[in-house]
């Protein structure tokens, strides 16, 4: 389980070619990383992606932040 | 019309010959052929084995080294890359050399609001919307990027290169097959006669040699089919061997500029784009109309309203594609459009050395004007051993030719029956 962080991580590195320092748990991914919009939908089929799971798109809106995301597939995995 | 003049002031090429204008322009005067076998899917099941790829640091003719070779990561991150068509890149690539090359990056208000971008192609992200489509038939709607639609669309080349150059001006695409290249240099002129803009950045931009675009035109019966163990030797405009096009890809973008603006900020020029013509054979969905008569027509107004004497235009850059009819058609059309003059003339095709570009073909061959007209010489037609029909116009066979150019003529012709014809002329 402690690994999910990393690959969330892994995957916002790669998606959005930002530093991974700046990858952390408060990070919002529009406010912080520079995300957009379609950026978000691209990560969240990447998180499903990874971990096999299904995100519904009314939790899709509510995830915000990388420790949103986080919390998210810790409690569906 | 205005008496505003407009000049070409920046050319940017990607090719099957290398990547860039220079590059591109030195091989194409030395005889090469861009043309091999397609590496990028086993075309084995295909009719047509081969085509003329731009050369990539990872293939296609290409490999780490190739000084020629085109390299996306010199433009782009790899997300950028992902994110959009190859004939976007393209383009991006093909604009950022133009607009260099023509000094041009304006950080006013003004100097953007008054710049444009019409980048057209034929075709646009047909592998995007061919993977797309086998993608939501595998694994459903959820599975289909949301950059889909944005990398797919045509006018997001011209969309994606003001956004990078902050252009602001008019902001327009052009589709019409294979004449897109030279409408949207032609349409982009008038908009700066007609005082919409005072730049413009246009061309055209193609990347369809995958499965679906090869497979589509193999199945209309209009790719060369017979010379897949010898791909150099199969665009042969004017040949009597020849039997079909063969496929290009690459881009090419032009910036044009109205003459007192470039002659205020000392900018190079090229050529003047004197004149042009555009018409429709409403006659058939894929065959050129007898004689090239919409041809002829496109060429007559274009001399018209380019205000030289007919007699000035030394060089005719042909649509020659390499198929049967069209190629007679038009050299016939040439030949009546200029009457007496037509023996002093000279006319080639370049797509026997870069092939069939589609939408970026009209761009590229006027890109192939310009710097005929800067250097006096005149790029050859490969391959033409052995013409099927006897003219008074000098083809250049295989080898480039030295001479006067005063003005040059561009001819593009493309499914559906559209044409356009656009005449330069040196600047002195």
């Amino acid at each position: 389980m402690s690994d999910v962080l990393e690959r969330v991580k892994k995957i916002v590195v790669d998606n959005l070619d930002v530093d991974g320092d700046k990858v952390v748990e408060s990070a919002s991914f529009i406010d912080d990383l520079g995300a957009d919009s379609l950026d978000l939908v691209e990560l969240v089929m990447a998180f499903e992606e990874e971990f096999n799971i299904e995100i519904p798109d009314d939790v899709q809106e509510s995830i915000r932040t990388v420790g949103d995301a986080v919390t998210h597939i810790k409690a569906h995995i | 019309m205005s008496d505003r003049r407009v000049v070409i002031t920046g050319i940017g090429i990607v090719s099957p010959l290398a990547n860039g204008r220079e590059a591109t322009w030195e091989r194409l005067i030395d005889g090469k052929s861009g043309a091999g076998r397609i590496d990028t899917f086993d075309p084995e099941d295909m009719p047509c084995k081969i085509a003329f790829q731009v050369p990539w640091v990872t293939g296609r003719g290409g490999g780490e080294g190739d000084p020629n070779a085109f390299d996306p990561d010199k433009y782009l991150s790899p997300k950028e890359i992902r994110r959009i068509d190859e004939f976007i890149l393209y383009a991006i690539a093909a604009a950022d050399e133009a607009v260099e090359d023509a000094a041009w990056k304006p950080e006013d208000d003004e100097g953007q609001e008054r710049t444009g971008v019409l980048i057209g192609s034929g075709i646009g992200g047909l592998e995007s919307i061919y993977s797309t489509a086998i993608t939501l038939h595998e694994n459903g709607p959820r599975k289909v990027s949301p950059f889909f639609i944005p990398s797919a669309l045509i006018n997001l080349a011209s969309g994606q290169v003001s956004i990078r150059h902050k252009f602001k001006g008019p902001n327009h695409s052009v589709v019409t097959a294979c004449a897109t290249g030279a409408h949207a240099i032609g349409d982009s002129a008038r908009l700066i006669k007609f005082g919409d803009a005072d730049v413009m950045v246009a061309g055209g931009s193609e990347a369809v040699i995958g499965r679906i675009g090869i497979a589509g035109f193999c199945a209309a019966k209009a790719m060369s089919t017979n010379f897949n163990d010898t791909p150099e030797k199969a665009s042969r405009p004017y040949d009597k061997d020849r039997d079909g096009f063969v496929m290009g890809e690459g881009a090419a973008v032009v910036v044009l500029e109205e003459y007192e603006h470039a002659k205020a900020r000392g900018a190079k020029i090229y050529a003047e784009v004197s004149g042009y013509g555009l018409t429709g054979d409403a006659y058939h969905i894929t065959a050129p109309a007898e004689g090239a008569e919409g041809g002829y027509r496109a060429m007559k107004m274009a001399l018209k309203n380019s205000g030289i004497d007919p007699t000035e235009i030394d060089y005719v850059n042909a649509h020659g594609t390499s198929t049967p009819k069209g190629d007679e058609g038009e050299a016939g059309a040439v030949e009546r459009a200029f009457g007496d003059h037509a023996k002093n003339m000279s006319m080639s095709s370049t797509k026997s050395a870069v092939g069939h570009l589609l939408g970026a073909a009209g761009a590229i061959e006027t890109a192939f004007c310009a710097l005929a007209i800067r250097d006096q010489v005149m790029p050859p037609t490969l391959n033409l051993d052995n013409p099927s029909f006897e003219t008074v116009l000098d083809l250049i066979p295989h080898k480039a030719k030295k001479g006067r150019v005063r003005a040059a003529m561009s001819n593009s012709f493309g499914f559906g029956g559209t044409n356009a014809s656009l005449v330069l002329k040196e600047v002195q």
